[in-house]
């Protein structure tokens, strides 16, 4: 039967063949529909049922089927490879990696293991900025539905739906940098705060893994997760994080047989725990009450990871512009976008007026000034050659001559200017350039008469007249910086200033250095006494880091922020160090290494007025290598701010101070950077 | 969503099925029209729109397959998408009552102590930290708690992590399984499923937070020592509950533990006061400077008679049921899964288990022919049509007073009998009845890769101890000593079940009484309050009839419940199982009796006069689908989801006392039942 009613319907098949399926009216279908009958007119009724079956079907046989065939096609296709992903063996993978890239090296926990390295000192991370997990716990309307769920962190899936909502409650008070009313955003606890900051983006998790590998768990190893956002002293304020964290290491020290605590703290943690060593120190109620020997009994080792001790130049224009150098980037490759208002987003003014609330990111402003950083003609990072991959890739001879041929050009880089006004500027001897300070500016008030949609930020107050005066300054140093913004966003530099200080201690023994908002400037205070202790710097090397910008007044109205990067500020040689409106040194792509390394190189090394009691201090580095291949994922030989928590030399290191190495028993230092040099050319009174 | 993927298992074997009985089909067909595209002049045009019709030609069960699904999942997600749409607040229109963390805030409460809660058995999750190569890729995941999905992907595997050592009862060697900590370990047990989240969320709503709130997470399925011994969770919460202490201002701490809890918690307060080594050195003080009150949910103080099921057989009230339902499925060998032996084996090795053992024996849970429930009358439809008729006089017909029956005596003191029959007869006529016959084919057949303690009872002490016919809580304890030597050592190291004679006995300082409210005296802490909130009216587990296995095949269990005893008195057998009141799992004499009279007021158990309160909560299904779970059910996990019982819980953590929130609040004979109970004091 089957064969016949195929036999039967060849003929209407090679007739259609001729016709456009696609411009099928209903008249053609009629017509077919006809010829269909006649050629099968002699077949008997039982099968002419089945044919009209057939053709019912084949009329409503219209686009939107086809579309749910297509849909359901690719479901199928997309179940089915599911389906097999999921009954693959776990190890599947793994094995396809080994085969084309050759047996991978065992993860550095595996290898120690075998090694015999077992878990000795608990162990607690102290996460930085933004990598930490903050959840909801009150809120307006808007966010209902969302207790308990994490709006920093994870999914991110928020944004979208409610980006206003989002922005209104991740911001804080402008006024006292705490709460806004009616909001209580909290950090999520545990070590699944910082683990993964997005659903496969690593922050911790690797480092947590291999140190299980070796004996560790949740009993031994803390997560101190702070509210990145509040200044350092407002979450023992608000949150009592720091007697936490306190409790919290006197507890592991007790229950693992007196085993001091190794601290890992990572980015903005380090600062962070600098805080806290002094805070612990201090009696209550400011402080903790722990007592002078605190440190010395519970505290190891605190290993910092990519630590910006000195601050970071990043900090100033995203406080300056909202923006830093993968925003102008993104402005370079698609100018107006993040600028129009299509969307009503206003999505930097937006982002500005968040993070100007978030009292933190003041922590990070350079520290020490015109000393550490540079003035307009000299910086320490004089002479650094831009191009340091072909450097180190070709041999020494060839990147001793590259480095010699290129001295005389590079060394018209004047990285002291954190911001200049113009690329012209930012060439020119200081002699050259006419300054007019901006300090004593009338603000005026031009602005305040045009509505400015719902976006309020302090640029609206400054006025025609400010904005002209700050451009007309033209240069910054890091010390002018802080004046900078002073003028620009009075409001939360006062915020700032009464928990943050950037500056220098002439003398330590000062009584003001008993406040708390010096603790986490490593320029201003005296590390504990706890001679047995050890502070080891851990950074990568290698990548270009922001260190120095070139502004212009941007284009659009208003309303917008005035200053943007000036991206197409290029320097027009190869290797140099401009780079779309940015200068890039050596760091590992936040941090530059003078910020990360000079304390451990040149201010607390041996006995000095920062470092009283002589701890002892190490530099590991860790050139940036990129992943070799794509199952790599982001490298096990990372030097990246972020990515350097995967590095397997890093991990190994750590490792073996958890279980009980001193930074001797690692080999002392390990630079490939400038940075001792570097360090030398800083002129501070040690 | 559970849905999709029983809809995708569906679709992935029918495609194929489809297109291999069409694939020689569908091949001849194109050859055909190649010959013929080779004729023509405009052959390539024509290749071109053949090839567009091929589809078309093709419509057959492949196509309608994948139009069906295709179909569905647009549906599917465009409902989702408008779903998602939807603003947060629509559902809003049916609105439930107001939470009473909301309503309690708009009283003006405001967080006042720090709330330490302590979750019970089974609900906490617990997280892999090193497993054998068949766990791999499970690091740091839970394989408890959460979705579960790696019983199906991996059963054995899964089993083999979640046992604990035999003989020590701590890890296995190259295995290590923790407790989730934070307040995620216990807010759901599964997506979807809470147990704290709700009391957390209406905590939230009167301004508590991370800092005054904390999840005392441990491992439920070490004995309560070895929780210290191998993870320091006493310790962690010691330090927790001084920290917290300390950093809210000097204000007390309010402690609300779960099941389990309770008896983790009793443990915690002795342990705290004792001297180190065994304890941690808080001194005789540290709970009267520390707590406020202990609010219990749904206590086990005395233990549960579902623990003897599950340790005895395995199996509790539901097997049985499905048992009765699909005889022989369990029991199968058909898929290789021996499910229950397996589970045995696993239970079997979590020393916790064991302290949920009834305790107090015969004097509390009644011998061969009393007990304290005696009279309870469990057919709820009777109790219904007396209620209406003699609840006239009471305002609230929802308060259910119990009635009386002096007719048939339901003996539940009687927590294992063999035999329908021999639940019932009077004690005096056990010697008349005959033993069954038991075939005695075993051998020593080699028995599968299943082990438990049964293999090595040989066929005659099974039998002999059918023939006993009866067990009570205290002849309970030596049957399984007999059945699970291994088992029993090794937990009797650890917990304790009896009835202290003299509470001065310096043996009583040994860590495994102090789990036992019966052999501690409560701390020195005149000022705290303790609480027993509980549901009442859910039938509840409390003696089982059991018989022998029909198949007595070598690894198989060789005692199973009777799930067909059915019937008879008043209605309280059913399925093998006796039921009393109670909460579904614990009853209520389990629940209240130590608040109802082994505490209150001045007695040996409680030297300093502790002041008890005994919080009962009416079971009341769910009214609507929306409630889910219901906001008045009195069920043993559901209850953290009851208005009242949360609304207590608030009141007393914003500084309220147990006189303010109204004294004793009862339903059940819970004070009857506990003056019938005769213990010296």
């Amino acid at each position: 039967m089957i064969r016949r009613r195929k036999g039967g319907s060849e003929p209407e098949k090679n007739r259609n063949l001729n016709r456009s399926p696609v411009s099928e009216s209903g008249e053609n279908k009629e017509k077919k529909e006809a010829n269909f009958e006649k050629a099968n007119a002699k077949e008997d009724s039982e099968n002419f049922n089945l044919k009209s079956k057939r053709k019912s079907r084949e009329k409503s046989w219209n686009c939107l089927d086809n579309c749910c065939w297509f849909v359901g096609c690719i479901c199928s296709i997309w179940w089915l490879l599911l389906f097999s992903f999921n009954a693959m063996p776990a190890s599947f993978p793994q094995y396809v990696t080994e085969a084309i890239t050759g047996p991978l090296p065992d993860p550095p926990g595996v290898k120690l293991a075998k090694e015999g390295l077992k878990a000795k000192h608990p162990v607690v991370f102290v996460p930085g900025i933004v990598t930490g997990g903050l959840e909801l716990w009150e809120g307006h309307h808007c966010a209902e539905g969302l207790f308990r769920k994490r709006l920093w962190g994870g999914t991110f899936g928020d944004i979208y739906k409610r980006p206003l909502c989002w922005v209104e409650h991740m911001s804080l008070d402008n006024e006292t940098g705490l709460d806004p009313p009616g909001i209580r955003i909290r950090p999520v606890s545990g070590l699944v705060a910082a683990d993964y900051f997005a659903p496969g983006y690593f922050v911790w998790a690797v480092l947590i893994a291999n140190l299980a590998r070796i004996g560790y768990e949740e009993k031994n190893m803390y997560m101190a997760a702070y509210d990145w956002r509040i200044s350092f002293q407002n979450t023992e304020v608000r949150d009592q994080t720091l007697s936490t964290i306190k409790s919290n290491i006197e507890l592991m020290v007790a229950t693992s047989g007196g085993k001091k605590v190794v601290v890992i703290p990572h980015s903005m943690g380090v600062l962070y725990f600098l805080h806290f060593m002094k805070w612990v120190e201090v009696p209550a109620p400011m402080g903790g009450g722990g007592g002078a020997d605190w440190c010395a009994k519970h505290i190891k080792a605190v290993v910092n990871i990519g630590g910006p001790f000195l601050g970071v130049p990043k900090a100033v224009s995203g406080l300056l512009s909202a923006e830093a150098k993968d925003i102008a980037v993104a402005r370079a490759m698609a100018p107006g976008f993040l600028d129009k208002d299509v969307f009503g987003l206003q999505t930097l003014q937006h982002v500005m007026r968040m993070t100007r609330t978030w009292d933190s990111t003041m922590s990070m402003i350079p520290k020490g000034g015109d000393t550490i950083w540079g003035d307009l003609d000299w910086s320490p990072e004089e002479g650094y050659e831009c191009s340091p991959k072909k450097l180190k890739n070709n041999n020494n001879e060839t990147g001793d001559q590259n480095g010699i041929g290129n001295l005389g050009n590079a060394s018209q880089v004047h990285f002291g200017r954190i911001i200049s006004f113009g690329k012209g500027v930012a060439d020119l001897h200081s002699s050259k350039i006419e300054r007019v300070d901006f300090r004593g500016a009338i603000k005026g008030n031009n602005l305040a008469n045009i509505s400015c949609h719902d976006v309020w930020n302090e640029y609206h107050d400054m006025g025609v007249g400010g904005i002209k005066a700050v451009a007309d300054f033209k240069v910054y140093t890091a010390g002018s910086v802080l004046d900078l913004l002073q003028f620009v966003a009075p409001k939360m530099m006062n915020r700032g200033g009464a928990h943050f200080s950037y500056g220098i201690a002439d003398d330590l023994d000062d009584k003001k250095y008993g406040h708390y908002k010096y603790w986490s400037n490593p320029l201003e205070t005296k590390l504990p006494s706890a001679p047995d202790m050890e502070i080891l710097s851990m950074y990568g090397v290698g990548i270009p880091t922001e260190r120095a910008y070139v502004y212009k007044f941007s284009t659009t109205s208003e309303c917008y922020i005035p200053f943007q990067i000036d991206t197409s500020a290029e320097a027009g040689y190869e290797g140099s160090c401009l780079k779309g409106g940015v200068f890039s040194v050596d760091g590992d792509e936040t941090v530059p290494i003078l910020s990360a390394g000079f304390m451990c190189a040149k201010g607390w090394r041996g006995k000095t007025r920062f470092n009283p009691s002589g701890i002892r201090t190490y530099i590991r580095e860790y050139n940036h290598a990129p992943p070799a291949n794509l199952l790599e994922g982001r490298g096990t030989q990372s030097g990246a701010h972020v990515d350097i928590m995967g590095n397997f030399a890093l991990i190994e290191d750590i490792i073996r101070v958890a279980a009980g190495a001193t930074g001797e028993d690692l080999g002392g230092d390990r630079a490939y950077s400038d940075i001792f040099k570097w360090s030398d050319r800083i002129n501070i009174k040690l | 969503m559970a849905s999709i993927p029983r809809f995708r298992k569906l679709c992935i074997v029918e495609p194929a099925k489809c297109s291999s009985s069409l694939g020689s089909e569908s091949f001849e067909k194109p050859k055909g029209d190649e010959k013929q595209s080779l004729e023509s002049p405009i052959s390539a045009q024509k290749v071109k729109r053949d090839k567009r019709q091929l589809p078309k030609k093709e419509w057959r069960c492949i196509d309608t397959c994948c139009w069906i699904i295709g179909y569905m999942c647009t549906t599917w997600w465009l409902l989702l998408f408008l779903f998602n749409c939807l603003p947060a607040n629509l559902p809003g229109l049916t609105r439930l009552p107001d939470p009473p963390g909301a309503r309690l805030k708009r009283e003006g409460l405001t967080a006042l102590h720090p709330v330490v809660l302590v979750p019970g058995i089974v609900t906490g999750g617990l997280e892999l930290w090193e497993g054998k190569p068949c766990s791999e890729g499970l690091f740091r995941k839970r394989i408890w708690g959460g979705s579960f999905t790696e019983i199906f992907k991996r059963p054995l595997c899964w089993l083999e992590h979640l046992s604990l050592d035999n003989e020590t009862g701590l890890d296995p060697p190259g295995i290590r399984v923790r407790a989730v900590p934070g307040l995620v370990a216990a807010d759901y047990f599964a997506p979807g499923y809470f147990v704290w989240a709700i009391l957390i969320e209406n905590l939230a709503k009167i301004g508590y937070d991370g800092k005054n709130m904390y999840m005392a997470a441990y491992d439920w399925r070490l004995s309560f020592q070895n929780t210290e011994m191998r993870d320091q969770a006493l310790s962690r919460l010691k330090s927790k509950i001084e920290l917290m202490h300390l950093t809210n201002g000097q204000k007390k701490v309010v402690v609300v533990p779960h099941s389990m809890g309770v008896i983790y918690f009793l443990h915690f307060l002795k342990w705290v006061e004792a001297t180190p080594p065994m304890g941690g050195g808080g001194g005789p003080d540290w709970c009267n400077k520390h707590i406020k009150a202990i609010m219990n949910i749904g206590p086990a103080l005395l233990g549960v008679p579902k623990a003897v099921g599950n340790l005895f057989s395995a199996e509790s009230k539901d097997v049985a049921f499905i048992r009765a339902m699909a005889p022989g499925l369990l029991d199968s060998k058909t898929l290789g899964l021996q499910t229950l032996e397996h589970a045995m084996r696993v239970f079997r090795t979590w020393d916790s288990v064991i302290s949920l053992l009834p305790k107090g024996g015969e004097t509390i849970w009644g011998n061969l022919d009393s007990s304290p429930e005696e009279g309870h009358e469990c057919d709820s439809l009777k109790k219904r049509q007396l209620q209406a008729s003699l609840s006239n006089n009471k305002g609230n017909n929802s308060d259910t007073k119990r009635v009386f029956q002096v007719k048939e005596l339901t003996k539940y003191g009687r927590i294992i009998s063999f035999g329908m029959a021999a639940s019932e007869l009077p004690s005096s006529q056990f010697s008349t009845l005959a033993s069954k016959g038991i075939s005695s084919s075993t051998g020593n057949k080699s028995c599968g890769n299943v082990w438990t303690e049964y293999d090595e009872m040989s066929q005659e002490s099974i039998s002999r101890v059918a023939e006993k016919k009866a067990f009570t809580a205290e002849t309970l304890i030596d049957l399984l000593r007999l059945v699970a030597p291994k088992m029993m050592q090794r937990a009797e190291a650890h917990f304790s079940h009896g009835i202290a004679e003299n509470l001065d006995d310096p043996k009583y300082d040994h860590f495994k009484y102090w789990s036992n409210p019966l052999e501690t005296k409560l701390p020195n802490a005149p000022d705290m309050e303790i609480y027993c909130l509980y549901g009442t009216g859910i039938p509840t587990e409390r003696s089982y009839v059991y018989k022998l296995s029909p198949s007595v095949r070598c690894n198989n269990i060789p005692f199973q419940i009777d799930s067909t005893a059915d019937g008879s008195s008043n209605g309280c057998l059913k399925g093998g199982v006796y039921f009393a009141d109670g909460d579904e799992s614990v009853p209520v004499l389990s629940a209240g009796y130590m608040c109802a009279k082994g505490w209150r007021g001045r007695t040996r158990f409680n030297p300093f006069a502790i002041a008890t309160y005994i919080r009962e909560f009416e079971h009341k299904p769910p009214t609507s689908l929306l409630e889910g779970r219901g906001i008045e059910s009195g069920a043993h996990v559901d209850i953290m989801g009851n208005v009242a019982m949360i609304e207590d819980v608030l009141r007393v953590a914003a500084g309220a006392s147990g006189e303010e929130l109204g004294g004793d609040k009862i339903y059940s004979d819970i004070m009857r039942m506990s003056e019938r109970i005769d213990i010296k004091l």
